[in-house]
């Protein structure tokens, strides 16, 4: 294996239209059009997809899973914050 | 047989991808990265669905009691009309690349031709196999210019593999008696009206990739005609072992 040197890139795949990209797992390639072509040949040889993004990792800035305390937990104790205190018709459905 | 020319000519275009795609799974857990083991592989599992399709057309117009697998897993060496191009072997990644892109500039124009066939079925195996293969050629041109135009290694690697493998080209347009019979009913393409257009493609890729188009006009022939280089014996082994040792066994 020789791919210590190619950067790691995260895939994200569409599997219908009108749904949103999911992420679906990284690849290492060593530019964005490798990084697509083994994005469908890993990620898409199942049919999963019709759209494929492909995002260099190093371009994610991701919170730290040790400052979840101050990031997430001050919203746990809000519940008015989650518009459950309405009536809803029984007409409404997917609330 | 009523239909032996149509029979002949089927496997003619059935054996290059069996042969291509037995290749290819040869690499299975052994490319040099992850992805493009897979990729290879996906394109092995291509060719092998195109094969089962042409095979299964055989099997029918042969009439008698065989089937898809008898005529992939038991003819005799000499009895396989592939050509020579397919069965050379994964020497490293730069003959990987060069044989697959050499087939694929091929096989394209060959299938969109074999689209306008009169025979309904085989018009039908190339529409279905032709978005197949271009992605096929699309992968390997790619690669084809990735390491011709990268490092000088693999600028060297990669001109030592279309230099090797150069002298297997010209027997693509080849004809046999099958062929140029089938041509005559509308059925079969004139492959040597493809001749020009391939060279003409592959050397424009090759100029792209800063390679050299190699001068030599000697060419190797033979595998249409079932006279085969000494790789194909150990390739047929590989994949008639299963067969030769548990006849008729099936999963």
């Amino acid at each position: 294996m020789s791919t210590k040197n190619w950067p790691l890139w995260e895939v994200f795949v569409r599997s219908k239209n009108g749904l949103e990209h999911r992420h679906c797992g990284s690849l290492h390639a060593a530019d964005e059009e490798m990084a697509l072509e083994n994005a469908r040949d890993v990620y898409t040889r199942r049919s999963e997809g019709v759209s494929i993004w492909v995002v260099e990792s190093k371009h994610i800035t991701a919170s730290n899973p040790e400052n979840n305390g101050e990031m997430f937990e001050p919203a746990q104790d809000k519940v008015y914050r989650h518009p459950t205190f309405y009536d809803l018709p029984d007409e409404v459905k997917h609330m | 047989m009523k239909n032996e020319n149509l029979y002949k000519y089927i496997l003619g275009i059935a054996d290059n991808s069996l042969i291509l795609g037995q290749r290819l799974g040869e690499l299975t857990g052994h490319g040099p990265s992850l992805e493009t083991d897979i990729a290879c592989t996906n394109i092995s599992l291509d060719l092998f669905g195109q094969v089962r399709s042409y095979y299964q057309y055989a099997a029918k117009i042969a009439g008698d009691n065989r089937t898809e697998d008898d005529i992939a897993m038991l003819r005799k060496e000499r009895e396989y009309v592939n050509v020579l191009l397919v069965e050379q072997p994964n020497t490293n990644f730069a003959y990987t690349i060069a044989r697959q892109f050499l087939f694929d500039v091929y096989h394209f124009l060959f299938l969109t031709q074999l689209e306008k066939s009169k025979d309904l079925t085989l018009s039908a195996i190339a529409t279905k196999s032709l978005k197949e293969v271009s992605y096929h050629q699309r992968f390997s041109t790619d690669w084809l210019k990735r390491l011709g135009d990268g490092t000088a290694e693999s600028k060297e690697k990669m001109q030592e593999a279309i230099d090797g493998l150069w002298t297997y080209t010209d027997e693509l347009f080849h004809q046999t008696e099958a062929d140029k019979a089938m041509v005559s009913e509308g059925v079969g393409v004139d492959v040597t009206k493809l001749k020009e257009a391939y060279y003409e493609k592959v050397e424009a890729v090759l100029k792209e990739a800063t390679l050299t188009v190699p001068e030599s006009k000697w060419f190797q022939k033979g595998g249409k005609q079932g006279i085969h280089t000494e790789h194909l014996g150990y390739l047929l082994s590989d994949l008639q072992y299963m067969q030769r040792t548990y006849p008729n066994m099936e999963w």
